[in-house]
């Protein structure tokens, strides 16, 4: 191993350990922010330059600050502080996580023809992947689009579409008003 | 010299990590968080093996990162909405009391 590629991934594997035990949810996702870094740069240390930098836009200047919008949008202080952070079944979740990686590690170790194969040259410039894009995955191109689209639309849909006389408890009032 | 072993066992521990998240913590948030890590796994598997393929000059392992990308950006946006719409109906984003449909 390099010491580049140690470096990097023990930035991805702090940030990520983090991201899981912080007992601050802002901290949560900050630290979850460094782990898109540390993966934004293991794309860049396997030639995939424009995904690296599409990586640092897409997951860390927007998916970590809608995270960060949606926390400060449902704060909830008081008992939630003296609460734990971690679920009554914690010790269950881990194992199974184990469990999980265990199976994930023994396949990889398992598996025969990975360790010897050396990478050649790949040619992933901008110009090849606009390309590529723009030729042979133009109608996926198009429906990420739209999917990306619908999604926003529905995600506002969403998040407004709650009536004030919904969200306090008291329907049987305004039915008896009505009834009478 | 880096193998591939080691980005997959990278991504492994990456991808039990979000599912830890997902499995141990209470806020509904940091579950998105989880996802959002195992997505991560996923798509460096994707990269690693594009890289380390017989043939890095077709570009198929790239764009499969790409779209993936941007399905979870739409993921997020319609998950958090989807927090934001729960949290207003229960004042709560604990998954532990949004239990209403147990019997």
């Amino acid at each position: 191993m390099t010491l580049g590629f140690t470096l990097v991934g023990i930035i991805t594997l702090a940030g990520a350990i983090g991201a899981v035990v912080f007992r601050q949810i802002v901290h949560s996702v900050l630290s979850l922010a460094l782990a898109f870094t540390g993966v934004a740069m293991l794309y860049l240390q396997l030639d995939a330059q424009f995904l690296g930098f599409a990586q640092f836009l897409v997951y860390i200047g927007a998916v970590t600050i809608l995270i960060l919008f949606a926390i400060l949008l449902t704060r909830n202080t008081g008992p939630s502080l003296s609460r734990s952070p971690f679920s009554n079944g914690w010790a269950s979740g881990v194992l199974v996580s184990a469990a999980v990686f265990g199976a994930l590690a023994w396949a990889i170790r398992a598996t025969p023809g990975l360790a010897q194969n050396a990478p050649h040259e790949a040619n992933a410039s901008v110009k090849a992947i606009g390309e590529a894009l723009l030729n042979h995955y133009v109608i996926p191109l198009e429906m990420i689009a739209l999917l990306l689209t619908a999604a926003m639309v529905g995600a506002v849909v969403i998040a407004m579409n709650e009536r004030p006389s919904q969200s306090f408890p008291q329907p049987s009032r305004q039915n008896d008003v009505k009834g009478s | 010299m880096v193998s591939l072993t080691h980005y997959l066992l990278l991504s492994a521990v990456l991808f039990s990590l979000g599912l830890t998240a997902v499995l141990v913590r209470r806020n509904a948030i940091l579950i998105l968080v989880g996802i959002e890590l195992m997505l991560n796994a996923a798509n460096l598997n994707f990269v690693a093996f594009w890289r380390f393929g017989p043939a890095p000059d077709q570009l198929a392992g790239l764009m499969f990162v790409l779209f993936a990308i941007g399905v979870a950006a739409a993921e997020a946006a319609v998950g958090l909405a989807l927090i934001i719409a729960v949290y207003r109906h229960y004042q709560t984003t604990d998954i532990d009391r949004i239990a209403d449909l147990k019997g």
